[in-house]
């Protein structure tokens, strides 16, 4: 085995007990970048040489005896939490050549604790999408079936852990961002609950929905990084000052009498039958923990889609206004005047899918329409938060598939936004809701590619899905395997 | 047909926190161009707003001291518009919930008090600074001033002449002034003024369609910008034209406005609540704690000088121009226990001194307690009225206190009897023509006499002194 395809808590280990260096395991890893990045593309930009000085720092570090959880331990950031120095593009032509001047909160975390820093990863431009296609740095592919896509909009962030080209990574949720990708990479994935995680220095999709979150090889890691990136931050008013748990203290506790609710909304036709037979089998296995599994409803789920893509595009409309060309990024060269150099510059720095949300945003808030759509979506998402409330003062957590297919093919659903809407249909409800959800592999369908089941949990109750992810992960019979690259 | 204007103005103030709205960067006008910036006010990528608790603060004491009603939750919204001084493209303002609504002032114009209503405070974020190159077709952004916190004033449209709507801009003034949360620099434009103006026959009552003035950097202007504008849409309406819904820039050179824009490229500002801040929750006990901490407010005060001190309203008005002349005038009358003596002095030489040498009252020279010192000796006979104002131009000087200029210069008033019989006699002696006539008469010769004692003591002789010993020894020749 590689070190490289180890998880962050059996190199710890192995570091502790001086069988291994960061910069032992910094080297294997650019030695599998290099062999199968040509294929995945993971990454947008690799930082090679300032992670292998990182790992001389934490090795030193470590011989000081200086060791945290996550001390020399490679982790990626997707391209869009801002690195000092190192450009942060957002998959985006507007931000191709933008270097930040300062740290995201997270980043800045993560790097008192130790962390090598390999890359950024590949997203959607800005985060808009469910596939990892609209990025302007190119395609991200899943390494489960190179023909296919890895999720969106942290495609890169899950790729990079699939395929061993990090050992854990950042991403961020914004409707499904981590959840989905996690599921169809065959990866844990979690989206903390909304003020959770610091948000300064994350490049802002749908600022009431955005959340950074890791992605894992397993639910201890999970924990572990939650451990790291958790917290109130001043910096961020939207952060809450709540008390951060050692999540690790979670993982062993076992769902013995657990209330496990099953909303029938989400086990609707359409759900592709390996999906839902792999979800069924999560259901039994949950039961035979201890667990007791009961259907429960959340009426408004059928309004999940509408509601979130009024209210996410609407944000992002403004959102996005900052990159005119003005200060930093693109700027056309081609325009007249002010106006020109703002069309020119945004019409070129943007793609399709960027343009077409930040056109569904403007209307939707322009004055006459205003009343009708932002605040009528945000009423109907008053009356889901409430619903979940309830449903989680009957139920321990919530059981739900992540998907309704795998992985579909690269080009499949480009063309077709609503399609490719729809494959956000579980995971958008705990955005609009601000609750956590996280995202387990749960088995694999014939042709080898990854399920995921999802599990949410009321507001600041990560460590109940910890509890039941790592109960389920250690019982259940799903084999181990590795994508053959 | 006879017209009745309806005036209602926005006044946006910029506070006097040491820090911007949403980082801590300082707001201090004059550094250079850029320098007081970081990530969260240059609209970078990826950077949250952070509220700045003082900027609350100060915008509930103009609140309060405007009888607003405090809105115990309000929250951001966003105005979204792009120009190149706005970096984030949007800019972080108060639209649904604003801290404040309903409240008013009273003023006078011409005698008659006037109610008039505000119908709202908010808090918001000021834009940049556009610099042009006159030499190149380019534009430089500056953007020291961007996040620095403002509020906007929005009156109701309760003033009916050009008048009205200055003395209401007088009182706002004076009153942010007052409560030292701006400073009220209308020329650095840290107190600006739009007016929305329209016309209707009198006796109707919904109004007539309203143009906005901008670009008005005075007191002054305002009211000139108003009143052309007044008659500008008159004779619109009498030449049986339309008055138009447009936007319109004050130029004062010429003394006209100008169309800028009109309704149709009105901007949509699309506004929304600002995701990035939470709610402000502002509770009766923290509104309790600001209002303790309003100061007297200037038309309190007028009205307390006239009554207390018995001065006219005129003076009081000048004396409590500002919070610091005010303060300065009652420490002279606690020194002194002469209020009239006070105003006098202070709106007098003090206020003459300080405008020739343009200072604030706050760097005067002369501080009250030896001004109080001076009036005192006045009233005492130690010196008399005319060398007062010689010992006041040496205490401006040299900042001394008087006695230490009076000793220095013996300028004490001869008040001893003997010395001053002994030169009386000499001036009777020397001017026997002059006594002669007064005793057969002239009555008029006795200040004559007065006078040349006067001389004869460099002025230093109490006059009240002189007076009896003169008479004496006149009747008695
Ligand atoms: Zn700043």
């Amino acid at each position: 085995m590689e070190m490289n395809q180890l998880t962050i808590h059996e190199l710890q280990k192995k570091i502790r007990e001086g069988e291994t260096t960061s910069l032992e395991i910094t080297e294997a890893l650019f030695k599998r970048i290099e062999a199968v990045e040509g294929k995945v593309n993971s990454y947008i930009t690799l930082t090679k040489e300032s992670a292998l000085k990182e790992a001389e720092i934490a090795d030193k570090e470590i011989e000081k005896g200086n060791i945290g959880e996550l001390t020399g331990i490679p982790i990626a950031i997707k391209d869009l939490m801002c690195t000092k120095g190192v450009r942060t593009t957002c998959g985006s032509r507007i931000l191709e050549t933008f270097i930040p001047p300062y740290d995201s909160t997270v980043v800045k975390k993560l790097r008192g604790d130790g962390a090598v820093f390999p890359g950024k990863t590949n997203m959607d431009e800005f985060a808009m999408g469910s596939s990892t296609e609209t990025s302007y740095f190119g395609i991200t592919r899943n390494p489960w079936d190179l023909e296919r896509i890895p999720g969106g909009s942290s495609g890169g962030s899950a790729a990079a852990v699939a395929a061993d080209e990090c050992i854990a990574s950042l991403g961020s949720d914004t409707g499904g961002s981590i959840r989905q990708p996690a599921a169809l990479c065959g990866i844990v994935g979690m989206k903390p609950t909304y003020g959770r995680v610091s948000r300064f220095g994350l490049i802002a999709f749908a600022s009431s929905l955005d959340q950074i979150g890791p992605f894992t090889k397993d639910v201890e890691d999970c924990a572990i990084m939650m451990n790291a990136i958790s917290g109130y931050d001043p910096n961020d008013s939207t952060s809450v000052p709540a008390e951060v748990p050692d999540y690790r203290e979670f993982l062993s506790r076992g769902i013995d009498g657990w209330t496990v609710g099953i909303p029938k909304e989400y086990f609707i036709e359409g759900i592709d039958p390996e999906v839902s037979a792999a979800v069924e089998g999560v259901i039994k296995e949950v039961e035979k923990l201890g667990g007791q599994c009961r259907e429960i409803s959340i009426p408004h789920t059928e309004y999940c889609v509408t509601v979130y893509y009024i209210i996410a595009p609407s944000e992002a409309s403004s959102n996005l206004a900052r990159y005119d060309g003005v200060r930093y990024g693109f700027r056309s060269g081609e325009g007249r005047d002010l106006l020109d150099m703002y069309k020119m510059s945004r019409s070129d720095g943007f793609g399709a899918e960027v343009k077409r949300r930040i056109m569904i945003g403007t209307y939707a808030l322009s004055s006459g329409y205003y009343d009708a759509y932002y605040k009528k979506a945000s009423q109907v998402r008053a009356l889901m938060k409430g619903e979940f409330e309830r449903a989680f003062e009957a139920c321990d957590v919530i059981l739900t598939p992540v998907t309704p297919t795998p992985a579909f093919k690269v080009g499949e659903k480009l063309d077709d936004p609503l399609q490719m809407y729809l494959s956000d249909i579980f995971t958008l409800s705990a955005n609009l809701a601000g609750i956590p959800g996280i995202s387990v592999p749960c088995g694999f369908t014939e042709s080898g590619l990854p399920i995921g089941v999802q599990f949410l949990a009321g507001p600041f109750d990560e460590g109940k899905l910890l509890q039941i992810a790592y109960a389920y992960e250690k019982n259940s019979k799903i084999e181990k395997r590795r994508p053959v690259l | 047909m006879e017209y009745e204007p309806v005036i209602g103005l926005e006044i946006h103030a910029q506070l006097l926190t040491d820090s911007k709205i949403f980082c801590g960067c300082s707001t201090k006008f004059g550094a250079a161009p850029n320098s007081n910036t970081c990530p969260v006010c240059l609209g970078m990528p990826g950077v949250l707003p952070v509220m700045n608790k003082s900027v609350v603060e100060f915008t509930m004491k103009m609140a309060l001291a405007t009888n607003c009603r405090i809105n115990p939750v309000n929250r951001f919204a966003r105005k979204n518009y792009f120009y190149p001084d706005l970096p984030k493209g949007y800019q972080i303002s108060q639209y649904a919930y604003p801290l404040a609504e309903a409240g008013y002032v009273d003023v006078e114009v011409n005698g008659d008090k006037k109610r008039i209503g505000i119908t709202r405070i908010h808090m918001e974020e000021d834009a940049g600074k556009l610099v042009h190159d006159e030499r190149s077709p380019s534009s430089y952004v500056d953007l020291n001033r961007a996040c620095v916190p403002l509020i906007e004033i929005v009156s109701e449209p309760d003033m009916r002449t050009a008048e009205e709507a200055a003395a209401y801009l007088r009182r706002l003034h004076e009153i942010l002034v007052y409560l030292e949360i701006c400073d009220g620099n209308m020329e650095e434009g840290s107190f600006r003024c739009d007016a929305n103006v329209s016309l209707r026959p009198i006796g109707q009552a919904e109004f007539g369609t309203r143009a906005e003035l901008k670009n008005m950097n005075s007191f002054r202007n305002v009211q000139r910008a108003l009143e052309y504008e007044i008659s500008r849409q008159q004779y619109v309406l009498e030449s049986g034209g339309a008055v138009l819904q447009e936007t319109r820039l004050w130029d004062d050179s010429e003394g006209v406005t100008h169309s800028m824009r009109g309704k149709e490229e009105a901007h949509d500002y699309r506004y929304f609540p600002d995701p990035d801040l939470v709610p402000i929750v502002i509770s009766e006990e923290w509104i309790g704690e600001i209002a303790k901490t309003i100061p007297e407010l200037p038309l309190e005060k007028r009205e307390r000088f006239v009554r207390e001190y018995d001065i006219p309203p005129y003076d009081a008005g000048v004396l409590t121009a500002t919070r610091a002349l005010a303060d300065y005038y009652e420490e002279t009358v606690k020194c002194s226990g002469m209020p009239k003596g006070a105003s006098n002095w202070v709106m007098g030489d003090v206020l003459g001194h300080l405008k020739e040498d343009k200072l604030d009252i706050t760097s005067s020279p002369v501080k009250p307690k030896d001004l109080g010192a001076m009036i005192t000796l006045i009233e005492d006979d130690t010196i008399s009225g005319t060398i007062a104002k010689e010992v006041f131009g040496e205490m401006w000087k040299t900042g001394n206190p008087p006695g230490k200029i009076i000793e220095e210069k013996g300028l004490t008033q001869i008040s001893d009897s003997g010395a001053l019989e002994s030169t009386i006699d000499d001036v009777l002696k020397a001017n026997p023509d002059q006594v002669g006539q007064y005793k057969s008469g002239k009555e008029k010769l006795f200040g004559y006499l007065v006078g040349q004692t006067m001389k004869a003591t460099q002025g230093k002789a109490n006059p009240k002194l002189v007076n009896e010993i003169l008479k004496k020894k006149l009747s008695a020749l």
